[in-house]
């Protein structure tokens, strides 16, 4: 299973874990999945009205951050970051 | 070591065109002065725009009276913040992953209740003449109840500080959210701490027990400006139609048509942003400040309008990048190896949230391996514009903090400081400090070319001298793309891009399509295209264009290369499967004698089915970041404080230099911005946070005159996700030359310096202060 690196100020909410593994070849369905066994992190991760990525984190898979979001495939042994998306001094 | 050459590229792998140097397709025009800028559009009928603002830095707004104003005989229209759209204060996505806090942004623009740095800006008028405009606002009345401004980020994170926004909430998650407020029932006090990031690797107390050496850091730097030569500038025109067309200066005129369509209530559909040559942007043209004015006031007077700063307003009224706090601590073992790292990072936003400390967070490490690392940042508001983004925006002020403290570690150490930058350096398959693994990068090429270069093993002798090197690195951004490709009969070939060309970029996206049609480059003529003309193309930014719009440019391409086999195999009434294109010649695999080249096809096009036209849109992902390493000479004058570059070589990692030409002038370009940030520029604010140096006479950038020539070496490691190799070059070359001035500066004087910029006073101060004198004994 994908391995997900949970951001520091999320970790709250997955009782300390840093990494966990769940389920999914896409980024949608690992944020699905992360939801049912962390409650409340989709709530940080997804964007319901846009149906997107929440607007400002970037999603970093094996190194590469992805253009394609909640589309994007994702290998079994994929490792997979949420990061404050680059840009500066925007508003 | 290398042969020594000015500038020098390391090539791995060369091609027809791509790696050339030709003239650039708009040069002629440039430098002949008939090239258009946005400030060059006249239009029958059109008024000139000008706006009143704040004489305070903070001040709650009681009322304003427009009226006299409005019945001076020339003046068309007034506007104030009523006449712009107010959205809620939630992040919208502006449909082709633009973020913006539009609330906020469209208070920039126009004050609504409180007026939040001096120059912010209140009302406008559109007149007949810029003067009648000017003395129009002498007539319009506010009322203002002045508050106290809050100037520093420290002060402003201080409990009982007054604040900006009573509403703002402090945000504390992985989000670079540009900010959000509190709802109306939400009991939670507003804040000035707009955001706070974090990222944690490994263990970190672990990490200093294993130290040897634990060094801590502290640096400051304050605003600075990206220095634009050419002031922002719009012209709004409205058609009888209910559509709108806006002129402006821009990085992004997509940018532009979005968030001013937004702020002016109109659908995307009936705004078209037509981009004008730009006068340099360095990301302060990424948002837009005068269009929806410009817009608004045209619709209001039912004339055209155009709207241009002045250099004053640019300074007060723009964005200039934060200034910035910075702590590091670093821990390392005998032999040089990184075994900790600890980072806090404070970021003055200016008056509205979303400053670059995020970026600066991911790039404050990122060259290096540090097993275990803490890195902390705070986004502030404060009484001071807005900031937007400068080049690499945020990472040279972490990279000031941390590429110092590991000099002052080599000096603990005994170390060579390229020599500990390459035990430490990140790699392909190195972790990061924020967390994910590298791919292939070239920062270990780059550290040996700086190390090998003859400047480096070239004696610095006399007193008062010293050398510096800094590293940095910038993760290079990438986003949607597009380009429309028309073949005419004559064989050339009409390119139309998305990207707003700052460097150079129509020569080294030609360049890339030439090269992979197998055309001379002299036959591609290339345009940007405004936004109906084009698909989305997002900001020419990030350092992203050649690499992204290089893509879009490719796949045009490929779709002219698949039309014109299709051409071929009709015209020999062949299988399109046995039709070979190459270098510009399609080959009949049934018939090695048959040959058309693109020439002829061109020419046959009508005949053999119609116009040929490629097209694409992209949205690439794997923008390779590209890192640096600056070596610099320095003398300082201990009598006056002035320091002068004796010498300074930068080499960087462009991946694959499209023009080397382009790529050596970024990496001049930059380091010559980097060095007038380490020696001279900032905003000098008085205790009522009113900037007093807002011109080019007292905010000192570096000419010509006050610098040596740059050497460049340009190191190529390609980069896999790019039909070429392309990795961003623009931005990366801002990055060390802070570090590496202060690091030179530190030694020639035997004073460490942490806050920039290094102007003559403050290293006098520091020569005073190392030799007990007032300024005065011993002189």
């Amino acid at each position: 299973m994908p391995e997900v690196w949970i951001p520091p100020l999320m970790q709250r909410l997955t009782g300390g874990q840093k990494q966990v593994h769940v389920a999914g070849q896409t980024i949608r369905q690992v944020i699905d999945n992360l939801d049912q066994v962390f409650p409340g992190l989709k709530l940080e991760l997804y964007d319901e009205e846009e149906d997107l990525v929440m607007p400002g984190i970037a999603v970093v898979v094996d190194g590469e951050t992805s253009q394609l979001g909640l589309l994007e495939h994702v290998r079994e042994d994929s490792e997979i970051h949420f990061l404050p998306a680059l840009g500066g001094g925007a508003f | 070591m290398l042969e020594y050459k000015p500038n020098i590229v390391l090539s791995e792998k060369e091609y027809n065109i791509v790696g050339k140097r030709p003239i650039r397709p708009d040069g002629a025009e440039k430098v002949t002065g008939y090239a258009t800028y946005g400030a060059d559009i006249r239009l029958p009928g059109m008024l000139y725009g000008k706006i009143l603002r704040s004489p305070y830095a903070h001040a709650r707004i009681k009322s304003i009276d427009t009226r006299h104003a409005m019945e001076l005989p020339g003046v068309h229209a007034v506007m104030t913040s009523e006449d712009l759209a107010q959205p809620s204060g939630r992040i919208v996505d502006l449909a082709e992953g633009v973020m913006h806090n539009m609330r906020f942004l469209s208070n920039n623009i126009m004050a609504a209740d409180k007026v939040l740095y001096k120059g912010h800006a209140i009302a406008a008028v559109a007149a007949t003449s810029p003067h009648i405009a000017e003395e129009a606002l002498a007539l319009i009345q506010v009322e203002y109840e002045e508050l106290p401004p809050v100037l520093s980020a420290e002060e402003a994170m201080k409990p009982g500080a007054p604040l900006l926004h009573e509403r703002l909430a402090s945000l504390s998650n992985v989000n670079m959210r540009p900010g959000g407020t509190l709802s109306d029932d939400d009991p939670t006090p507003g804040s000035n701490l707009a955001n706070r990031f974090e990222f944690r690797l490994g263990d970190l107390d672990k990490g200093f027990q294993e130290a040897d050496i634990i060094v801590e850091h502290e640096t400051f730097t304050s605003p600075i400006h990206q220095g634009y030569i050419e002031p922002h500038t719009a012209t709004a025109m409205w058609h009888n139609d209910g559509t709108l067309t806006i002129w402006s200066s821009s990085q992004g005129h997509f940018n532009v048509r979005d968030q001013t369509a937004r702020l002016i209530n109109m659908p995307v559909s009936k705004v078209r942003a037509i981009p004008m040559e730009i006068g340099g942007g360095f990301g302060g043209k990424t948002l837009v400040y005068v269009e929806p004015i410009a817009a608004t006031l045209a619709r209001k007077a039912g004339h055209p309008v155009k709207v241009t700063m002045t250099r004053t307003e640019v300074f007060e009224a723009s964005g200039p990048t934060s200034g910035t706090h910075v702590r590091v601590k670093l821990g390392a073992t005998k032999d040089g190896r990184l075994v900790a790292g600890e980072a806090h990072l404070i970021y003055e936003a200016g008056a509205f949230p979303g400053s670059p400390v995020a970026p600066a967070c991911h790039g404050i490490m990122g060259p290096y391996e540090v097993p275990n690392a803490w890195i902390e940042g705070f986004d502030v508001v404060v009484n001071k514009p807005k900031s937007a983004a400068y080049r690499a925006p945020g990472v040279p002020a972490g990279a000031f903090a941390m590429e110092t403290a590991i000099d002052i570690l080599c000096e603990k150490l005994g170390m060579d400081p390229l020599e500990f930058r390459l035990r430490n350096s990140a790699k392909e398959g190195t972790r990061g400090p924020t967390g994910p693994v590298w791919p292939r990068i070239g920062f270990v090429e780059v550290l040996q070319a700086a190390k090998d270069h003859p400047h480096y093993a070239t004696p610095l002798t006399g007193p008062y001298r010293g050398r510096g090197v800094a590293s940095g690195l910038w993760r290079n951004n990438t986003g949607p793309s597009s380009a429309v490709a028309v073949v005419h009969n004559d064989g050339t070939v009409h390119l139309t891009e998305g990207s707003p060309d700052i460097g150079g970029t129509r020569a080294s996206i030609s360049q890339q399509f030439a090269e992979t049609l197998g055309i001379p480059f002299e036959d591609v003529h290339p345009e940007v295209g405004h936004t109906d003309a084009v698909g989305f193309t997002s900001v020419t930014g990030g350092s992203g264009v050649t690499f992204k719009t290089g893509w879009a440019a490719y796949h045009a391409a490929q779709d002219i290369k698949r039309q014109m086999c299709e051409r071929a195999a009709k015209t020999w009434d062949v299988p399109v499967e046995k039709v070979t294109y190459e270098d510009g010649v399609l080959l009949d695999g049934t018939n090695p004698e048959r040959r058309l080249t693109f020439k002829q096809i061109a020419a046959r096009q009508v005949a053999t089915g119609g116009p040929i036209v490629g097209r694409s849109g992209v949205n690439p992902s794997g923008a390779g970041a590209s890192m640096g390493t600056h070596i610099v000479d320095v003398e300082v004058d201990p009598e006056t404080g002035k320091v002068t570059i004796l010498r300074y070589t930068a080499v960087q990692d462009a991946g694959k230099a499209i023009h080397p030409s382009y790529v050596e002038g970024q990496i001049q370009g930059g380091a010559a911005q980097g060095i007038g940030w380490a020696l001279n520029e900032e905003y000098f604010f008085n205790e009522k946070g009113h900037m007093v140096n807002s011109s080019f006479l007292d905010y000192r950038m570096p000419t010509c005159l006050d610098l040596p020539m740059i050497d460049t070496v340009i190191v190529e490691v390609a980069n896999p996700n790019h039909p070429f190799g392309v990795r961003g070059v623009g931005e990366t070359s801002v990055i060390p030359p802070l570090a590496a001035v202060t690091n030179a500066v530190s030694r020639a004087i035997g004073v460490r310096m942490n806050r920039l910029p290094l102007s003559p006073g403050r290293i006098l101060e520091a020569l005073w202060q190392k030799n007990g004198t007032n300024g005065t004994n011993g002189r």
